[in-house]
């Protein structure tokens, strides 16, 4: 994939915004370069600048400082006529779906077509083999407000395909909907990525959807990137604070209940056929005490993570340190 | 007061002068005020053109023109009306003033109707690359379309009543005879009569466009 020149790139974006309360950095030097093809996950708690950074990818907002760099065309002091194309590349999804209220789902469809001067009958043609590739085709004549969350999204989803897109730009696209239907709606992004070669960059705040599609992802903290790189890595082995705290989750609160040193200890599959611990509590003579342990389906392979507590005496946490060494499972000392 | 025949066909002809009236002034002011409703709307701070000095100015005189009373109105726009109308008597007269003093209204009117309207669906079609004047013709008046027939209820009875008072400047319909024969002469049988004649007028035409924004509101149903 890296071998190919990014589709997008941003370069020390930086933007403010000047409220009446003085001015707020949204974005700090902000740099990622994502490829075509890939699944690309943007995670960052509230108010970390998600929406600010993909609005400013298609240019929504004017980035004040660096460059966005699309296809190798830099967007920034482009004319409008020159960013209105830019956009149609990028179709882009919202959390509230963002439906016209007084069209149809296939006159929502068609809209983005009617905007690009398409013809009308290739138009509803093209809207037609849309809705039915989102599984909508018997509902083309109702109206939003007669859809479930999960068809919205679908309907969304098909009308931002409408145009033919390179990228699709998913922001909070599945934190309205339930368990279920957001597993439905991602799949669904996952086919539109792999059938029509559509690169997707997804937004959320939730790490079980980039487990659950990306390829790579970009951890975003208080404006700045904090981390990114493969999946399996920054799950495997997160390097920064924020990184562990998203993605130990339910984890974390585990780890600020006991009082004792803990070990975070990560499977990445490979090894699930071993009894880890029956091994490790064998050779090392010392109960361990298991405090959370959970698997997970990264990119694929099953990775799991478990926590356990380990003995103050500090001969017999070092034996333990000793033991997962030399058998070579990833761990990290959580404290 | 006798209902005989001259009676009853002055009231006709008061009805068929005040529809006139209202209706006229009111498509007259509408062509005026949406498209100003429209500048209000796009060129203001955080629209989707932001041009926010013609924005203020717009509204400064709007807001001026809307706290003129309109009985000084329609003095003031005699001369203005003897050109256009070529006179400054009867229903066809009074029609300048009127659109003079809706047109202001009914721009605020649809102003806060496409204030209404979604900033997300906007900011997708945005994101689709749409121009201005698309958003304005393909998102703004179409969504705020329900909006926009309720505000029109409002705005055509409040012109009604405007019209009404166009009697003391004797310039005809149901305003003119309430008054000529319950003010000027003490018939105040006949006031009720029109006064109750302009009390169903309004209703039919609040419930007429009620009902029309009802059955072209998608949302519901
Ligand atoms: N138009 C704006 N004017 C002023 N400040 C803004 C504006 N848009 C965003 N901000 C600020 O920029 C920061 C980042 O906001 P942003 O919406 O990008 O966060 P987010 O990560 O998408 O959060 P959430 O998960 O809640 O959607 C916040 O501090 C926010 O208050
Ligand atoms: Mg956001």
């Amino acid at each position: 994939m890296e071998q190919q020149n990014p589709i997008i790139q941003l370069k020390n974006l930086g933007k403010q915004f000047k409220t009446s309360n003085g001015t707020v950095t949204a974005l700090d030097d902000i740099n990622l370069d994502i490829y075509p093809g890939e699944i690309f996950g943007i995670i960052g708690l509230s108010g970390a600048g998600k929406s600010t950074l993909v609005r400013c990818i298609n240019y929504l907002e004017t980035p004040t400082s660096g460059s966005v760099i699309f296809e190798g065309v830099n967007l920034g002091g482009k004319g409008q006529a020159v960013i209105r194309q830019a956009r149609r590349s990028m179709g882009m999804i919202f959390q509230q779906f963002n439906l016209l209220s007084q069209r149809n789902v296939l006159q929502n469809v068609c809209f983005p077509m009617e905007l690009s001067g398409t013809p009308k009958k290739e138009a509803v043609k093209r809207a037609q083999e849309l809705l039915t590739m989102v599984g909508l085709e018997d509902r083309m004549k109702a109206y939003p407000a007669q859809l479930s969350g999960g068809q919205k999204q679908r309907v969304a989803i098909a009308r931002a395909m409408a145009t033919n897109p390179k990228v699709l730009l998913c922001d909070e696209a599945t934190s309205a909907l339930d368990p279920n239907t957001t597993k439905q709606i991602l799949e669904l992004l996952k086919r539109i990525n792999k059938e029509m070669g559509v690169t997707v960059i997804v937004i959320t705040h939730e790490m079980s959807v980039i487990e659950a599609i990306c390829d790579r992802v970009a951890i975003i903290d208080q404006s700045h990137i904090a981390e990114a790189g493969k999946v399996s890595e920054i799950f495997s082995n997160p390097k920064t604070a924020i990184g562990r705290q998203l993605i130990l989750g339910d984890a974390a609160r585990q780890v600020a209940l006991g009082k004792d040193r803990q070990l975070r200890i990560i499977f990445d599959g490979r090894e699930s056929s071993e009894p880890v611990i029956s091994n490790l509590v064998l050779a090392c003579k010392t109960p361990v005490n298991i405090m959370y342990a959970e698997t997970r389906d990264v990119g694929g392979t099953a990775m799991g993570q478990m926590l356990i507590q380990i003995p103050e005496d500090e001969t017999e946490a070092r034996r333990i340190i000793n033991y997962l060494k030399t058998i070579k499972v990833t761990f990290e000392e959580v404290r | 007061m006798t209902w005989d025949s001259t009676t009853v066909n002055m009231l006709l002809l008061g009805i068929g002068e005040t529809l006139f009236m209202v209706f006229a002034s009111s498509l007259l002011a509408y062509i005026i005020g949406i498209p100003l409703g429209i500048i209000l709307v796009v060129t203001d701070v955080d629209g989707i053109k932001p041009i926010p000095v013609l924005q203020k100015i717009l509204g400064l005189v709007i807001n001026l023109l809307r706290s003129v009373p309109f009985i000084i109105l329609l003095l003031v726009m005699l001369p203005v009306t003897r050109a256009i109308v070529g006179t400054t008597l009867g229903a066809k007269a009074i029609i300048p003033p009127l659109v003079a003093a809706a047109a202001p209204y009914i721009a605020r009117m649809v102003e806060s109707s496409f204030k209404e309207v979604d900033a997300g669906v906007i900011e997708a079609a945005q994101s689709m690359g749409a121009t201005t004047w698309q958003i304005i013709w393909k998102v703004l008046l179409p969504e705020a379309k329900p909006s926009l027939l309720v505000g029109a209820a409002i705005s055509i009875t409040t012109i009604l009543g405007y019209s009404a008072m166009a009697g003391f400047v004797g310039g005809g319909g149901l305003g003119s005879i309430a008054i000529n024969y319950g003010y000027y002469r003490y018939e105040t049988e006949m006031m009720f009569v029109t006064v109750i004649i302009l009390v169903v007028i309004v209703q039919i035409i609040q419930e007429t466009w009620m009902k029309l924004s009802k059955v072209s509101d998608k949302r519901i149903r």
